[in-house]
């Protein structure tokens, strides 16, 4: 019925009205839109019709038993009254009669009996009701009874003497049964739908309580109050699954809220030191530069510094993309041993030339479900570590085993480490401990190797060596067939 | 060799045209899709380089696309913003040769464009390749010089070789590192250099005449000196 109307007023209003006014505009909302209203009003309408389906048939059979109980007392009162008649003739009747009319146990019952004339012979009734005229059927009547008048149930039946004989039985009480009882059930219906519309308001307002949090929380949200959650309830059903689904959506979006917001501040404060160099380069050379030489040197020394400004940056749109997980797609079922092997090969002639020792300790097969060329270039990120953080004559030491469930790749060296209190920060993008501040690198590339591991659901440990670093990069196994 | 230039930013694509003139072709410029594509498909070029996002309706892929439905296998390279690993192999599978990310260095572009010319070119697999008196053998995978036989690790070897199949041409760090090592991205450390000296105290130091040379700002190549 609703949805035949046209579009909602709020649908016209929105463009002067801004968004932040949708938690009033819920309130104003005809009724029936109210997702908690029609939830209940259907719960109602199918109790209430429950409530009376059950009652009417209760009554119904409760009014059916009583009238079948009365017409098999007649019953049984006509064939006694029969057998007297054959046995003793009319007088046997009568006398009958007349002994059931004395004993005051029935005082309910209606007996007559009259001659083929009509006259009155014996019974209790002053006259033959009018409107009974065919004999061994039922009939509810009016009756005068004594003076009284009354409401009977009655039978009658030609004797074959010619007298015909009334039997029936005072159904006022039962009649007056039947109506308490219809009260009754009027009653308990009206309580039900008392009851009914109660509970409408009650589930109305539960509905209203769970979805206020939820969306009292989006909205905060919305308005950029991103450390809002939904409250949990505790009770473990439905709804509280659902606030815990959406607190998880939170956190995942607040993380990468933050990722972005501390790409952002690293930009403005960590891109413009070298931008800055290489403007101030070009804009001295511009001015100052006595000789061709000079200029050239400048600009090259200045295209190098661009250089390094597009590096940076190009790790870090690597780490978003490995970040937003979409390189997943491109995951495969690897053995990572043979790349290890091309690594070792690639770096060991890098660490002899700066008088280092390469130990390797790759342990066949390295199977894992990723992606092979991120893992490597995490593998050359933790190396290009080690051999930049070396003292000449000593030892770097790559080992991958596979360790349980889980594959684990360790690069250890023996250079100055991370200081325990910058460990945890080491990871983040543009984090430059004390003593590497000095050297050359971006300060990515343990992020990046963080987002790797990540990207694989494992993870990166960065231990103490003793002294030295102990990275340890690991990744969960494809043990599938063995 | 003639080269074709599709890109529609008129500062970086003055920039190629004049570079690439400079290295002694000749080039044929367009700056939006469709006049790229009727020059692709109208005029035989070694090589064409390829802007991925271009104006007037047909993009990077688009023409690629065509041009290779009309059996055209001219080699391309891409030559775009689009960083994403997911760019890069959709650009290749679309038929593209090569893939080289904006901002580049102008001498990575033209390396990599006269490999793949060179290569459009190729006459058949060799089994001897012979620089000056360098010679290397791969059906038995010996290398000797003049008189003098040359032992080489198995990587030396397969580097002298991508060198010596690419002798006279600039080959490029990141060339090196992507066909010799399978590996896509650039390392802090110069791993290259040290491999590469290795392999000159190998095939250099004992010889009066040098074959492998450093060229400033760019790369390295193989050549005899007098070329």
């Amino acid at each position: 019925m609703d949805a035949s109307q046209p579009l909602p007023m709020d649908a016209r209003r929105t463009p002067e009205t801004p968004r932040t006014e949708n938690g009033q505009g819920q309130r104003s909302q005809p009724l029936i839109r109210s997702a908690g209203i029609r939830f209940a009003l259907s719960y109602g309408v199918v109790f209430a019709l429950a409530a009376f389906v059950l009652a009417f048939s209760l009554w119904h059979s409760t009014a059916d038993l009583l009238q079948r109980q009365v017409q098999n007392a007649i019953h049984d009162d006509i064939t006694l009254l029969t057998e007297h008649d054959q046995v003793g003739g009319g007088a046997s009747v009568v006398a009958a009669l007349q002994d059931r009319l004395a004993n005051s146990q029935n005082a309910d019952a209606i007996y007559l009996l009259v001659d083929a004339n009509g006259n009155r012979l014996a019974g209790n009734l002053d006259q033959w009701p009018a409107g009974l005229t065919k004999m061994d059927s039922w009939y509810q009547l009016p009756v005068r009874r004594g003076g009284d008048s009354s409401m009977a149930l009655l039978r009658a039946l030609q004797l074959p003497t010619g007298e015909k004989l009334l039997v029936g039985r005072d159904v006022r009480a039962l009649i007056g049964l039947h109506d308490t009882l219809r009260d009754a059930m009027i009653g308990a219906a009206s309580l039900i739908l008392v009851l009914g519309l109660l509970s409408i308001l009650l589930i109305r307002a539960l509905f209203r309580g769970v979805i206020r949090d939820i969306s009292a929380t989006t909205r905060a949200i919305a308005q950029g109050d991103l450390s809002r959650r939904v409250p949990r309830s505790g009770k473990g059903d439905e709804f509280d699954e659902l606030a815990g689904l959406i607190n998880h959506m939170l956190d995942r979006i607040t993380r990468l809220m933050d990722g972005v917001r501390q790409v952002s501040n690293a930009i403005a404060h960590d891109l413009r030191t070298p931008i800055t160099r290489a403007r101030a380069r070009l804009e001295d050379a511009a001015a100052h530069a006595s000789s061709p030489e000079a200029m050239q040197n400048a600009i090259e020394r200045a295209t190098q510094d661009l250089d390094g400004i597009v590096r940076v940056f190009e790790a870090l749109l690597r780490i978003a993309e490995i970040d937003a997980g979409a390189r997943r797609a491109a995951f495969l079922t690897v053995d990572l041993s043979p790349m290890l092997r091309d690594m070792d090969e690639l770096y060991r002639a890098v660490a002899e030339e700066r008088g280092l020792h390469l130990e390797t300790g790759i342990i066949a097969p390295l199977p894992v479900f990723g992606d092979r060329d991120l893992v490597q270039q995490a593998v050359a990120n933790l190396l290009d570590n080690a051999l930049k953080f070396s003292p000449p004559g000593e030892v770097i030491r790559l080992s991958a085993v596979l360790n349980g469930a889980m594959v684990e790749i360790v690069v250890a060296d023996r250079g100055p480490g991370i200081a325990e209190a910058d460990r945890n920060r080491a990871t983040e993008r543009f984090f430059r401990a004390e003593i590497a501040r000095h050297t050359e690198g971006s300060g990515l590339g343990l992020a990046l190797v963080a987002a790797v591991a990540q990207l694989h659901n494992g993870t990166l440990e960065l231990e103490d060596n003793g002294p030295g670093l102990r990275a340890v990069f690991s990744i969960p196994a494809q043990l599938s067939e063995t | 060799m003639r080269i074709l230039v599709v890109e529609d930013d008129k500062d970086v694509a003055g920039f190629v045209v004049k570079g690439l003139r400079e290295a002694g072709h000749a080039v044929e410029y367009a700056d939006n899709g469709r006049d790229g594509l009727f020059l692709a498909a109208s005029e035989n070029f070694d090589a064409i380089i390829l802007d991925r996002m271009l104006p007037g309706g047909i993009d990077g892929l688009r023409l690629l696309e065509t041009l290779r439905a009309q059996d055209n296998t001219t080699p391309v390279v891409f030559l775009s913003a689009l960083t994403q690993v997911d760019d890069r192999v959709r650009g290749l599978k679309a038929g593209g040769d090569d893939y080289l990310t904006k901002p580049f260095a102008f001498a990575e572009l033209l390396a990599r464009v006269e490999a793949l010319a060179r290569r459009g070119k190729g006459d058949g697999p060799a089994t001897r390749l012979a620089v000056s008196d360098l010679e290397m053998d791969l059906l038995s995978r010996s290398v000797r010089r003049g008189t003098q036989k040359i032992d080489l690790q198995p990587r030396e070897f397969r580097l002298l070789e991508y060198l010596m199949r690419h002798a006279g041409q600039v080959v490029t760090r990141t060339m090196l590192l992507e066909g010799v090592w399978d590996y896509h991205f650039d390392p802090q450390t110069n791993v290259i250099d040290v491999h590469i000296s290795r392999l000159r105290q190998k095939i250099d130091k004992p010889f009066e005449q040098p074959l492998l040379h450093t060229v400033r700002n760019a790369g390295y190549m193989l050549r005899a000196e007098e070329a």
